[in-house]
């Protein structure tokens, strides 16, 4: 790659930051050059985020359905499946899963919501809260 | 309050940044591509059996650690590792050492450090920082891939630090102990040298080195019809942001493997790498080219002669170039 030919596509850098590539000058020389992002790259990190989304969106349908507790909708915005979560909050997958039906989340303790909320890091109230439910 | 007198550069990639900025700092001018170079770092792997986020796993790079250990046996100094169980001695032994004037660096989350752009916040357990200093407002950080030093609040760097999951860091921490007064610069490159080419051409088993990029490309011709357009398209994005975004990835490994060599060239006064070198940023460009049509075929806007053949056509090429870059490179480095 030539300096000229360093991509200036903003979109995953948002603001002033750059990234360093390396190129190489006129005389054939490495250098390092700023770049402030690369349009294939872009793509595909919209394309992860697109998914991320989407896992999101099909969770909130269900939570709607009455088919899991607010806590999957956190789990799904957090990028994180059974075993991420029950790892950083310390609760056994069987005991997150459980807490994943409606019916049991709805009894539980404020201690154990607490967990939940430091690990999202937001308050409880917000735990129980998925956008568009009332 | 405590801030070491640490001079931060940014670089293309966390683990070599690290590195270098580490040995900058007791004396030792290693540029990254130095650094990248004597470790060994640049690899190529199709792991199809390890996922993530439930897509097959691509590395450009070699394990993790693996620069940094590499290059600091090849010189000759000596480093401490630290890993923990229990979170708070973790952040006491850090400022304890910050206390002594030791420059430390830590393995992290990414997706805890909130200085992060949102973009680039997955949970992604291999970035490495160097913590340098602490004041009220928390620690004081030279993360290599930022253009000036940041903040990170005890409480986010706590938790980066024992960030959970796959090669979940567990407080991982290192600094250097000793430098050795004499290095033997020619020695380590040279050596640097030999492992990759090893590794590259003569790593067993279909997944790796050489064979494991012309493994891919025979893979990539058979997702459209294995895996259906919508699924083959995801894996697609997965290979490209593993190249590209998650540590810079192929072009940019390739790149700064070339910008090595022809560093390494004038230390050896040994022409014949410079020429090496150019024959590597030729390749570089094809893996950009490989990257440009990757995303078009995600973005459904591929012209009928940018499919997933002409991908691989393009694979078996890199392939092709980086076997013959490598076999040249071991003979040279014989004769030294």
């Amino acid at each position: 790659m030539k300096v000229n030919e360093v991509p200036q596509n903003k979109g995953m850098i948002t603001d002033d930051l750059r990234e360093i590539c390396y190129a190489v000058d006129e005389n054939g020389s490495y250098i390092l050059a700023q770049s402030a992002g690369w349009e294939p790259k872009n793509i595909a990190n919209d394309q992860a985020w697109t998914l991320i989304e989407e896992e999101v969106s099909q969770t909130v349908k269900k939570i709607k359905a009455g088919k899991l507790s607010p806590l999957a909708f956190h789990m799904a915005k957090n990028q994180m499946n059974l075993s991420l979560l029950s790892k950083y909050v310390g609760f056994s997958r069987l005991r997150v899963k459980l807490h994943l039906k409606p019916s049991v989340f709805r009894k539980l303790k404020p201690s154990v919501l607490k967990r939940y909320g430091r690990v999202f890091e937001i308050e409880v109230e917000e735990l129980l809260k998925v956008p568009g439910l009332e | 309050m405590t801030q070491i007198n640490f001079s931060h550069k940014q670089s293309a990639h966390c683990e070599s940044g690290v590195t270098s900025n580490l040995l900058s700092h007791y004396g030792v001018n290693i540029s990254e591509a130095m650094a990248f170079g004597i470790g060994g770092g640049l690899f190529f792997g199709y792991l199809p059996f390890l996922k993530v986020n439930k897509l097959p796993l691509t590395t450009y790079r070699c394990e993790l650690g693996g620069i940094f250990k590499g290059l600091t046996k090849r010189l000759g100094v000596d480093v401490h590792w630290q890993k923990f169980k229990d979170p708070e001695r973790a952040m006491s032994e850090l400022d304890r050492k910050l206390g002594e004037g030791v420059p430390v660096a830590c393995r992290t989350g990414a997706y805890w450090l909130p200085y992060f752009p949102p973009a680039f916040r997955f949970h992604f357990n291999m970035h490495n920082l160097v913590v340098f200093g602490k004041n009220g407002h928390g620690y004081l950080i030279s993360d290599p891939v930022f253009p000036e030093p940041v903040h990170c609040s005890e409480k986010d760097l706590l938790k980066a630090r024992f960030a959970k999951g796959p090669l979940a860091p567990k407080g991982t921490m290192y600094y250097l102990t000793r430098v050795p007064e004499q290095m033997d610069l020619s020695g380590a490159i040279v050596k640097g040298i030999k492992g990759v080419c090893l590794r590259m051409l003569k790593t067993p088993g279909p997944f790796m080195g050489v064979r494991g990029i012309r493994f891919l490309a025979n893979q990539f011709e058979k997702w459209p019809r294995k895996l259906g357009k919508r699924k083959a398209s995801l894996y697609v994005g997965q290979v490209i942001r593993m190249q590209e975004e998650i540590g810079t990835g192929g072009g940019g490994f390739r790149f700064m493997y070339s910008a090595f060599l022809q560093e390494a060239g004038g230390v050896l006064k040994e022409d014949r790498l410079l020429e090496i070198s150019e024959k590597m940023t030729s390749a570089g460009d094809r893996w950009r080219e490989f990257a440009v049509i990757g995303s078009r075929i995600c973005k459904n806007r591929a012209s009928p002669s940018e499919s997933y053949s002409a991908m691989a056509d393009i694979l078996r090429d890199c392939a092709e170039r980086e076997s013959e870059i490598f076999e040249e490179l071991r003979t040279l480095i014989r004769q030294l």
